[in-house]
């Protein structure tokens, strides 16, 4: 047969095909665990976003940066720790992330409880997170974040901007408070709290 | 068949890349006793962010792109054994680049772009930064074009052949980097130049983290690929034996250029701006690039193997102890896959979507980066650097032993420094502060990982020093060697099919992947009604 026909061409290149998939048994081996060990991986990731929905916190919602004060939800009367009845499963905290503050500067929440931060930002770029915590959300201008979690220890925790926001980055945080059910329940009795 | 041209041409890329590395190091050691508090009196915000950004632009921009174009003009010259094509174009995409350079570094060093080498708007930096950036990627894209076009001029001269190894890896590299580079060049030309000059008054910063983010991860595979060319053509000969299998070898790079690209959203992983089926679809993706560095990892410790055992190695482990150690390719090459071991552990944490949280901007990032591009990348730059210096300048290195101290010391000196880093992440620090102003007991923790830190800083500072004297003094006095027989990296001897030898297929693959991760992600910032913020200073 022509040696330069396309039936030639084809079959050598098949056969090509056919070594590249030859490979040594150890390869072989090791392809499959690998693959194995990085499927893992990715299934236990799957089971918990779609199961118990460990998902990063993502959240479409754009508002103009430059007229927070001016009103709304992020007007500064509104911030702070929502009102909350003893029955509301989520509690709602806003927040206005700006040079360099997280405002209101000192906030209280309960433990144990479903804790939902809505925040924006005045200025630039901001990152919010309390340490040893899976609090954390980017605050993009234009946008609002969105992030909800449960802290299930009582203690004092700093509120950290992890994102480069300028000279005064290194200043800007703010104070949570996390007290037990009992204490929340106390300071709800007293009045301090909304 | 190597004339002066492509040595020129590397030697000059080289020495703006070293000259740079050394720089940013001596930045490095500010920046860490800066920020530990220690000395009082050089505590400054001004001059550590500014200190910061020029390190970052210095090491992942200026030290990565002149190294590899050099290495790949070598390369191609060597490993298709034919001269430079279009040695005017290489030089002027030289001249661009390094016209960047200068550009933004002036205001780089008054302090006027201090803005990280993310430069993340709305915070904005003097024009002239965002101009010269944008000619160093213009620059390299030069050098892209004659790596392509080399490859496509040799394979229409050598019908049926394969393309050497070290060649079709380089070419991976040029196309991988033409696609990275497409998304920080969007953000560049159409939001971050018309805004700092002035003809537009706000941004989508939204959108500017989104094209970043396209960039921001496989930069990383255009670093790495030289570090993996060094891996699979220049350790197995270095250590005595042979490329396991040159098949696999393909196969990885041709993962990493595919997978590499339509995952930059784990950068993105805890921003308001991206949903969830497309930071779980990146997350899918991030995952699938860890098998070219999984088989990347096996064939070179089995190329290691065979070496040591044909040196007389015995038993499970024996042979590790039989390798060549004096080798600088062969000690480089060891240091730099126990620091991808480790770096790799942390890059799982990084990458497993929710638990990202936890360590989100805080110093683990650094500490992972430094390990993995530190670590791994530049220790086989360095390697590299001893192994072509000798070639290049016709003399013999100015020291082995030096070569191996410098070595030993980069590598002792990047776990001092890394190890406190990623606790200090993990004990919450955040990456970018320069001080620590936070009234909480949390930070006293954080003290002695900081110290640790410096010392950590000394040892690379020193070594830094210590391998740009090897390289001035191999150049300026090291004895002149007979030029001997020109010694080519490792050469494929495998016939393999269109697959394996052609970039086509994958780049089609590339550019629907591309659309399915990227294509909603960015038009829904010109279908949805977004509000754009004004410049803001610093």
């Amino acid at each position: 047969m022509n040696p330069n026909s396309w039936i030639s061409k084809t079959r050598s290149e098949l056969g090509l095909i056919l070594q590249d998939m030859q490979i040594e048994h150890l390869e072989k081996n090791w392809i499959y665990l690998a693959t194995a060990m990085i499927g893992f991986m990715v299934v236990i990731l799957s089971i918990g976003a779609v199961f118990l929905h460990l998902n990063p916190p993502s959240h479409w919602e754009t508002i103009d940066s430059a007229s927070l004060h001016l009103g709304g939800e992020f007007a500064e009367d509104k911030l702070g720790v929502q009102p909350s009845k003893p029955s509301d499963v989520i509690i709602q905290v806003k927040l206005v992330a700006a040079r360099y503050g997280f405002f209101p500067r000192e906030i209280v929440v309960p433990a144990d409880k479903k804790i939902q931060f809505r925040m924006a930002s005045l200025d630039v770029l901001h990152g919010a997170h309390i340490p040893m915590t899976n609090m954390s959300t980017m605050i993009v201008p234009g946008h609002i974040s969105e992030v909800t979690t449960v802290f299930p220890k009582p203690g004092e925790y700093p509120l950290l901007c992890n994102e480069y926001c300028g000279m005064g980055h290194d200043h800007m945080w703010s104070k949570v408070t996390v007290l037990s059910q009992n204490d929340w329940d106390a300071r709800k009795n007293e009045g301090k709290q909304p | 068949m190597i004339d002066t041209t492509p040595k020129r041409l590397a030697l000059f890329n080289f020495w703006i890349a070293f000259g740079s590395f050394a720089l940013a190091c001596v930045f490095g050691m500010y920046q860490v006793l800066e920020r530990s508090g220690l000395l009082t009196f050089i505590q400054s915000p001004a001059v550590y962010f500014a200190s910061v950004s020029t390190h970052g632009v210095l090491m992942a921009f200026v030290l990565t792109t002149f190294f590899i174009m050099g290495f790949g003009y070598y390369t191609a010259t060597t490993s298709l054994n034919m001269p430079i094509w279009n040695p005017t174009l290489a030089w002027a995409g030289y001249g661009v680049c390094l016209t960047g350079v200068v550009l933004a570094a002036i205001p780089l060093l008054l302090g006027k772009a201090s803005v990280l080498y993310t430069f993340y708007p709305p915070i904005q930096a003097n024009a002239f930064f965002y101009i010269g950036a944008t000619l160093l990627v213009v620059g390299s894209w030069f050098w892209t074009a004659i790596m392509i076009v080399m490859f496509g001029k040799w394979k229409k001269a050598h019908p049926g052949e394969t393309v050497p190894l070290p060649m079709f890896a380089t070419t991976a590299n040029a196309y991988l980097w033409a696609w990275t580079s497409a998304g920080v060049a969007l953000e560049a030309v159409f939001q971050l130049l018309p805004w700092s000059l002035g003809l537009k008054d706000t941004i989508d910063v939204g959108l500017a983290r989104t094209l970043f983010a396209w960039t921001l991860h496989p930069i990383v595979y255009f670093w790495l690929i030289p570090a993996y060319i060094a891996l699979y053509s220049y350790v197995p000969v270095a250590a005595g034996g042979k490329l396991f299998s040159d098949k696999l070898a393909r196969v990885a790079f041709l993962l990493i250029l595919v997978f590499g690209l339509p995952i930059g959203f784990h950068h993105l992983y805890m921003d308001p701006e991206q949903g969830t089926i497309a930071k779980f679809w990146h997350m899918v993706g991030t995952f699938a690039v860890s098998l070219p560095t999984l088989l990347t990892g096996f064939t070179v410790i089995a190329s290691l193997e065979l070496a040591g055992r044909k040196r007389g190695g015995k038993g499970l482990f024996g042979w590790i102890g039989a390798l060549p150690w004096q080798n600088p390719m062969v000690l480089a090459a060891i240091l730099s896959l126990l620091m991808l071991v480790l770096g790799g552990f942390g890059g799982i944490v990084n990458a497993s979507y929710a638990m990202n949280a936890m360590i989100h901007n805080t110093a683990w990032v650094p500490g992972h980066f430094h390990l993995i591009f530190a670590g791994t990348v530049v220790t086989m730059y360095l390697a590299l650097a001893y192994q072509l210096w000798p070639k290049l300048c016709g003399k013999k290195l100015f020291s082995n032993d030096l070569a191996l101290t410098q070595l030993w010391t980069w590598f002792v000196g990047m776990a001092i420094m890394t190890t406190p880093w990623h606790v200090l992440g993990l004990l919450g620090q955040p990456r970018r502060i320069s001080s620590v102003q936070y009234n909480s007991l949390l930070t006293l923790a954080w003290k002695p990982y900081e110290l640790l830190m410096i010392l950590g800083g000394l040892v690379l500072l020193g070594s830094a020093g210590l391998f740009v004297y090897i390289l001035f003094k191999t150049q300026t006095e090291g004895a002149i060697e007979a030029q001997a027989v020109e010694e080519t990296p490792l050469q494929s001897e495998v016939a393999v099919s269109l697959w394996l030898n052609n970039f086509v297929p994958w780049n089609l693959l590339i550019l629907g992947l591309m659309l399915l991760s990227y294509g909603w992600p960015i038009l829904q910032f010109f279908v949805l009604k977004t509000y754009n913020p004004t410049a803001w200073g610093y």
